[in-house]
């Protein structure tokens, strides 16, 4: 049992950490608490869903597309919402909560609550792994999860536009005074998030069915594994999705499935009550620059 | 007679990712002194004063406030035990009438129970003689002007009114000359003065020498976080260290 | 416009001179100020009368017009303070599930029950959001967002306090006429008292907290102590909306933490202007019967409200309050540039 829980918890992980890498990305590269994130998650696995199944097109490619489109939905939002009202912290959690739940109650309101929407595995096949089967597909996962945590440090830390996102990050103006677009690098972190998103909705869609309240949920475990890592810290995302998942799996082990939910609330609570800046979070709140 | 010790700083550090902002600084300010911390931009003097007053946990290191310790303190509980400070950076209530600006620390524990009429007490009319003190026009419809539409140097008073509300005996004030005119420099210097006269005490950071001189009785100066001299005015400007992290080391200038 | 013209705006005067009492000189300037504050809370104290002419669905409208009205006052109270909430929800489904156990469970009468929960509902969210407000930004939003969903969650999966089936069979209220009467009385009351109370010294204590925390902090008073009482003070009207509620649907439900609950109040205050606790009255005032014309198109509605938040935060950010209030004071005529240079 304790092998099955060590494999089941690396794969919760990793289905966490993609499901909050791209709201992560986001707010940590463009200061901006995406709250759209769950309706384009959402709005991808229906999309790879529509162009797979109506449309016929092969996986991979219907994929790809998928990608693309929602990293310019990103753009998009960006481009003709947040940059209104960028700056005033309060309406850009406004408007980007209000573009999410338009997102998710519209496809609500156009019937998708069927059970027949779902994606295919991308990989068939199990292998069994320390007593364990494993099939691809959540192998995938953990594939995909620590090879985009990788790419987005590699990104930030090796190529021009990541560094110039990450300069944009730590101080807005300095960066703008050394000819950085602030809205270009905006619109970069929006696609990017996007496209975080897309990604994992395509690699997780195929787990389960498709439904509505899946898109609340993408945007609660992003919040709870951001406020338990640390708002601002990559590793601090790393560590959090590794605690959480672990928690869910040794209290759907050890007490009962249903109280998976409440480890969520109960890090959040306990997170904020004891070291609110998170658990790598460098706390930035009380400085005052020198 | 034996100098009392109101404030005692030892071996304080705080570090911001790898750079040292104040490194190992101690000091000690006696009752009826006052210090006035100098140094170039960057030394970390700014960091100090936050570590002080609780708007920064250091690193390591103690403050001793009238024998109790008081490192990494809330800063609102800073202010009850009399530690009043102006931020460099003004930072008043844009939205409110100037005077509104003091009814907030005067509504603070420490001082309402000495209020007039107790917490009922005319916050109103405190607010505006205070601002009469630091400077404000009385009769003038200043005062009651929307604290945005202030020119800067009456910003700077009026951060120095809000010290002076909450009636402290440590007051620490970052760069308060900074932005002022030299008029208004002129005119704020005999309210300082009267103010240690009062028997408060003072740290005060600032880059206008002249003035600070006449006002503190002790020097410190920092260079890259460390403190590099201690001692009188006099004795302070006469040190070695001190002109070289001003104008450079006699290397520098030659080369 | 033409090249040349500018818009000038000038003041009618009689506001001017009105923040003094000696200023009002004729009853037409007293009507002029009163008149529109007059004829809305006249209006809304009337409408309960009109039961006939209206019909009971139009009462009932106006009813969970009124409890919107309540959640926007708690809504605007809190972004008065610096706290922006994406979960009213929180707040009424807490006092909902609160007088639902005191009525089932303790059986005592609504009139025991409501009050009850409204001030144990507020206190235990008080708790809750407590250790999110040490922190400024977005993490109270966030945290506001992820409880009531939270909650849900947890009541689905333990079925406790009913689980998904909820708890019914509640006392009712004694009539529909008496739901109406307090609710219009109440969102007049707490309107009014609101308004009174960031007139005074406290209340410039929580507006200083929106403006400045830092200079707060400096002036010695706890932030965080002073935005908990600042929470429980808005989550009473809230809290007792969500209980009143159930009372009249005799049931309660993982409903109440619905994202309409949440979404609704956020968009009358965000259309009525953010910050006006009138503005946002008036906002749910319309939106709620609006969106009962709409209840043909099912949950699109939830769209429109979102699309309105959009387009209101990008294009109107004032609100319909302060825009219509700028109106009322101020003419606005097209002059000549040149005019002002002579």
């Amino acid at each position: 049992m304790i092998e099955s829980m060590l494999v089941f918890g690396l794969v919760n992980s990793a289905v966490l950490m993609l499901i909050s890498l791209g709201f992560s990305l986001t707010f940590g590269l463009s200061g901006v608490a995406n709250f759209s994130h769950g309706g384009i998650y959402l709005l991808a696995g229906y999309l790879a869903f529509f162009l797979f199944r109506t449309l016929g097109l092969p996986y991979f490619i219907a994929v790809i597309i998928t990608v693309i489109v929602t990293a310019l939905l990103g753009a998009t939002i960006y481009k003709l919402v947040v940059i209104r009202v960028r700056g005033i912290a309060l309406n850009e959690v406004i408007a980007t909560f209000a573009i999410g739940i338009s997102i998710l109650e519209l496809f609500r309101w156009l019937g998708f609550i069927t059970y027949e929407f779902s994606l295919p595995y991308m990989l068939r096949g199990r292998l069994t792994l320390i007593e364990t089967t494993l099939d691809y597909q959540r192998l995938l996962i953990i594939l995909v999860a620590f090879l985009l945590a990788v790419f987005l440090w590699v990104f930030t830390h090796r190529t021009r536009i990541g560094l110039a996102l990450l300069g944009m990050a730590q101080d807005e103006y300095t960066a703008l005074s050394v000819g950085i677009d602030s809205d270009w690098a905006a619109t970069y972190s929006f696609a990017l998030g996007g496209a975080f998103a897309a990604i994992a909705a395509v690699m997780i869609l195929p787990l389960g069915i498709i439904n509505i309240n899946i898109g609340y949920e993408v945007l609660l475990i992003a919040l709870a594994v951001t406020v338990l890592g640390g708002l601002e810290s990559t590793k601090g995302l790393i560590l959090g999705c590794i605690i959480l998942g672990y928690a869910q799996i040794f209290t759907s082990t050890f007490f009962a499935p249903h109280w998976k939910e409440a480890v969520y609330l109960a890090a959040i609570l306990i997170v904020l009550a004891v070291k609110p800046s998170g658990l790598l979070g460098k706390f930035k709140e009380l400085e005052e620059r020198v | 007679m034996k100098k009392k010790e109101l404030l005692k700083v030892t071996g304080l550090s705080k570090s911001f990712g790898g750079v040292k902002a104040v490194d190992n600084v101690s000091f000690t300010l006696y009752e009826g002194e006052s210090i006035g911390v100098i140094g170039p931009n960057g030394s970390g003097k700014s960091t100090l004063i936050n570590l002080i007053t609780g708007f920064l946990k250091p690193d390591s290191g103690t403050v001793i406030y009238q024998g109790k310790d008081i490192t990494g303190i809330a800063p609102y509980k800073a202010v009850n035990l009399g530690i009043a400070r102006s931020f460099q950076m003004v930072r008043p209530f844009y939205n409110m009438e100037a005077y509104k600006n003091l009814i907030v620390p005067l509504y603070s524990p420490r001082v309402k129970k000495q209020l007039k009429g107790g917490s009922y007490g005319d916050r109103d009319e405190i607010a505006i003689q205070l601002l009469e003190d630091v400077g404000f026009e009385r009769e003038s419809q200043i005062p009651y002007k929307i604290t945005g539409s202030l020119p800067h140097g009456y910003l700077k008073r009026l951060e120095l009114a809000r010290c002076l509300c909450l009636e402290p005996h440590l007051v620490v004030l970052d760069e308060l000359f900074s932005g002022m005119s030299m008029s208004e420099v002129a005119s704020t210097v005999p309210i300082l003065e009267r103010i240690i006269d009062e028997g408060r005490n003072m740290i005060m950071i600032e880059h206008r020498i002249r003035e600070l001189f006449r006002i503190v009785n002790k020097i410190i100066c920092l260079n890259f976080g460390r403190k590099i001299a201690e001692g009188t005015p006099e004795e302070v400007m006469q040190m070695k260290e001190v002109k070289e992290a001003y104008l450079g080391s006699e290397g520098e200038s030659i080369a | 416009m033409k090249a040349g013209y500018r818009k000038e705006r000038i003041d009618r005067g009689i506001k001017a001179r009105a923040d003094d009492i000696f200023a009002i000189s004729s009853y037409r300037e007293i009507l002029y100020l009163m008149g529109p504050r007059l004829l809305a809370v006249v209006g809304l104290l009337l409408f309960p009368l009109f039961k006939d002419i209206t019909g009971a669905y139009w009462q009932t409208v106006g009813f969970i017009a009124c409890i919107i009205a309540l959640l926007t006052l708690s809504w605007n109270f809190l972004f008065s303070v610096g706290l922006v909430s994406l979960g009213q929800a929180f707040f009424f489904g807490i006092g909902a599930y609160f007088t639902g156990y005191f009525n089932h469970t303790c059986g005592l009468a609504p009139l025991f029950s409501i009050p009850l929960a409204t001030v144990c509902g507020a206190v235990l969210c008080t708790i809750l959001i407590f250790p999110v407000l040490r922190l400024r930004g977005i993490y109270f939003a966030l945290i506001t967002f992820a409880l009531p969903l939270f909650l849900m969650r947890i009541i689905e999966a333990t079925g406790y306090l009913g689980g998904t089936e909820g708890i019914s069979g509640l006392q009712r209220l004694p009539s529909l006429t008496f739901s109406v009467y307090i609710t219009v009385v109440l969102v007049l009351a707490v309107t009014f008292i609101f308004l009174r109370l960031f007139d005074t010294d406290y209340g410039l204590v929580l507006r200083a907290i929106h403006d400045n925390d830092m200079s707060v902090l400096a002036g010695g008073l706890s932030v965080q102590w002073y935005k908990a009482q600042a929470v429980f003070l808005a989550a009473l009207p809230a809290t007792f909306a969500g209980a009143l509620m159930t009372h009249h649907y005799r049931v309660v439900g993982m409903p109440a933490f619905a994202v309409e609950y949440s979404l609704l109040p956020l968009t009358a205050a965000v259309v009525g202007g953010t910050g006006t606790f009138a503005g946002g009255v008036l906002g749910a005032l319309i939106l709620v019967p609006v969106s009962e014309m709409l209840r043909a198109f099912g949950t699109l509605r939830i769209v429109m409200y979102g699309m309105m938040l959009i387009l209101f935060v990008v294009g109107l950010p004032e609100g319909i309050y302060r825009f219509g209030q700028r109106k009322y004071f101020q003419f606005e005529r097209i002059v000549p540039l040149e005019e002002k240079e002579k």
